[in-house]
């Protein structure tokens, strides 16, 4: 059980990290700040949300469990709001060409 | 699995560091502001890897710290870059 | 330990890169960008120095509030920054602060460099005497016991600063508000943060006062994310800053340090010296202390965003 748990730890982390590079690799080839901000939301919040699946099975109280899981909402409740507003500052500032 | 986990947070921090890179150089004040929110995301992920890794204690509340002060940060730079020059109320008239 | 060697070596890395960054930075914006990242990073470093008292604060104050502050003074610099950054200083000036900046840095390298193998250290007499206090977190006891004085003067500097906030006020203005924090183009998504987010983060904020008692956490910790839950709100347009001549706003701004005072005087019938605790009450005083100056503190740091009043006196 704690083997299987260990794999699924592996696999979880290990994909969530792929995401990170991936939001990396969107943030250093896209042409423009909307297209950037795309690429930092969607694969960092799948990233953490992997990342915060593959440690569920490695916290040692029940409680923990939930700060984890409560950390990965706050994120995608501040990160959403965000970039909308970063999103409608760079519609705002620099009109399409 | 202490090992894996430290080697993740350092791959994690490293395409933290790749995407600041870009983000600091702009060139609209609108790329600068994704730091905090690039930065709260990644450091919050290799700071809950460190904690799993090393068992140290509080590091989730370290971590869900850092997310409502990261989101609070990303806010006030959507204002501070997107509302410059505001007039000083007591500089009315050009004194 | 190989991959601890690497997260290591890159956080250092990382972290030297962003300081350059914030020195190099030719403008006021990019160069508080950097230094909330780095404010950020070195959350992470003091984790890896197994310190997460000090990690806390540095995420909340230099992640989050410090950044804040300083974005606040770079949009009232933005009108003088064109002729600011123009104007470049002499060769000669130039080298003699890069100079006295690396002659500072090394000075400090030396000293860390130099201690002695093992450091001396008052670690085991901190935490031999740490059952007389109640607590047992050992950075409270130092910070609420050992060294009470330290953090009554820390709670009075921090009253002092938003005095020196105030007095930029020009006369008429005085005992108005502050200017309205809210962002200038209304938004619905932000409303709605600004709605969720603050009771979750008044929650966080409370257990991290309490939890300080017994594990990392503290007062400091907790009022600072009050305190940006509150400025949130305000900046969402939810609230508008307080008139600061109002008798609430000035009493829950010293009510801690007051509080702290008084049990420091009391200390002298109860227990025979200034901010001594009488035994058995040491622990029940100490928590009492911080959520009084959590209160105050939340509400000086808002304050202190907020800057000086710029409204005059609703009559």
């Amino acid at each position: 059980m704690s083997l299987l748990l260990d794999i699924f730890t592996v696999v979880a982390v290990s994909l969530g990290a792929v995401f990170f590079l991936a939001g990396a690799v969107g943030l250093l080839r896209f042409p423009d700040t909307l297209t950037r901000l795309h690429a930092l939301t969607k694969a960092d919040n799948v990233g953490l949300g992997l990342i915060v699946l593959g440690l569920l099975p490695q916290t040692e109280r029940p409680l923990a469990a939930v700060k984890l899981i409560v950390a990965w909402l706050l994120v995608q409740l501040a990160s959403g709001t965000v970039s909308q507003l970063i999103a409608r500052t760079a519609r705002r500032t620099e009109p399409p060409a | 699995m202490t090992e894996f986990l430290l080697a993740v947070g350092a791959f994690v921090l490293a395409t933290v560091a790749l995407g600041l890179i870009r983000v600091l150089r702009g060139p609209a004040d609108a790329d600068r502001m994704m730091a905090p929110q690039l930065l709260g995301t990644g450091g919050i992920a290799a700071l809950l890897l460190l904690g799993a890794a090393t068992g140290m204690p509080g590091a989730i509340d370290v971590a869900l710290t850092l997310t409502l002060l990261a989101a609070f940060a990303s806010v006030a730079f959507v204002k501070g870059a997107s509302e410059p020059a505001e007039p000083e109320p007591d500089e009315g008239g050009g004194g | 330990m190989t991959f601890a060697l690497a997260f290591d070596c890159g956080l250092a890395v990382l972290i030297l890169a962003m300081a350059i960054w914030t020195i190099a930075a030719r403008t006021t914006f990019p160069a508080v960008v950097g230094f909330v990242a780095y404010g950020l990073l070195l959350t992470l470093v003091w984790m890896r120095l197994a310190a997460p008292d000090v990690a806390l604060t540095e995420a909340a104050i230099g992640g989050g509030l410090t950044g804040v502050l300083l974005l606040g003074a770079t949009s009232r610099l933005r009108a003088t920054e064109p002729p600011a950054v123009s104007e470049r200083p002499s060769v000669p000036f130039r080298l003699a602060v890069a100079g006295l900046c690396t002659l500072l840095s090394a000075a400090i390298a030396a000293v860390v460099l130099l201690l002695p193998d093992p450091a001396p250290t008052l670690a085991p007499e901190a935490a031999a005497k740490l059952s007389l206090t109640g607590v047992g977190n050992a950075v409270t006891a130092v910070l609420l016991a050992y060294r009470a004085l330290d953090t009554l003067l820390e709670s009075a500097v921090l009253l002092l600063a938003l005095v020196g906030v105030w007095s930029l006020a020009p006369d008429r203005f005085w005992g108005g508000a502050p200017r309205s924090l809210a962002l200038r183009h209304r938004d619905g998504s932000l409303s709605l943060l600004g709605q969720v987010l603050p009771p979750i983060g008044i929650v966080l904020g409370v257990y991290i006062v309490w939890v300080g008692a017994d594990a990392p956490g503290g007062k400091f910790q907790g009022a600072t994310i009050i305190g940006a839950m509150w400025v949130l709100t305000m900046m969402a347009g939810l609230q508008t800053p307080p008139e600061i001549s109002q008798a609430w706003v000035r009493v829950i701004l010293v009510a801690g340090a007051a509080f702290f005072l008084a049990v420091g005087i009391a200390g002298f019938w109860l227990a025979g010296a200034f901010l001594a605790y009488p035994t058995g009450f040491a622990k029940s005083l100490i928590v009492a202390i911080e959520v009084a100056l959590t209160l105050s503190v939340a509400a000086t740091l808002g304050l202190l965003v907020a800057g000086p009043p710029a409204r005059p006196v609703r009559t």
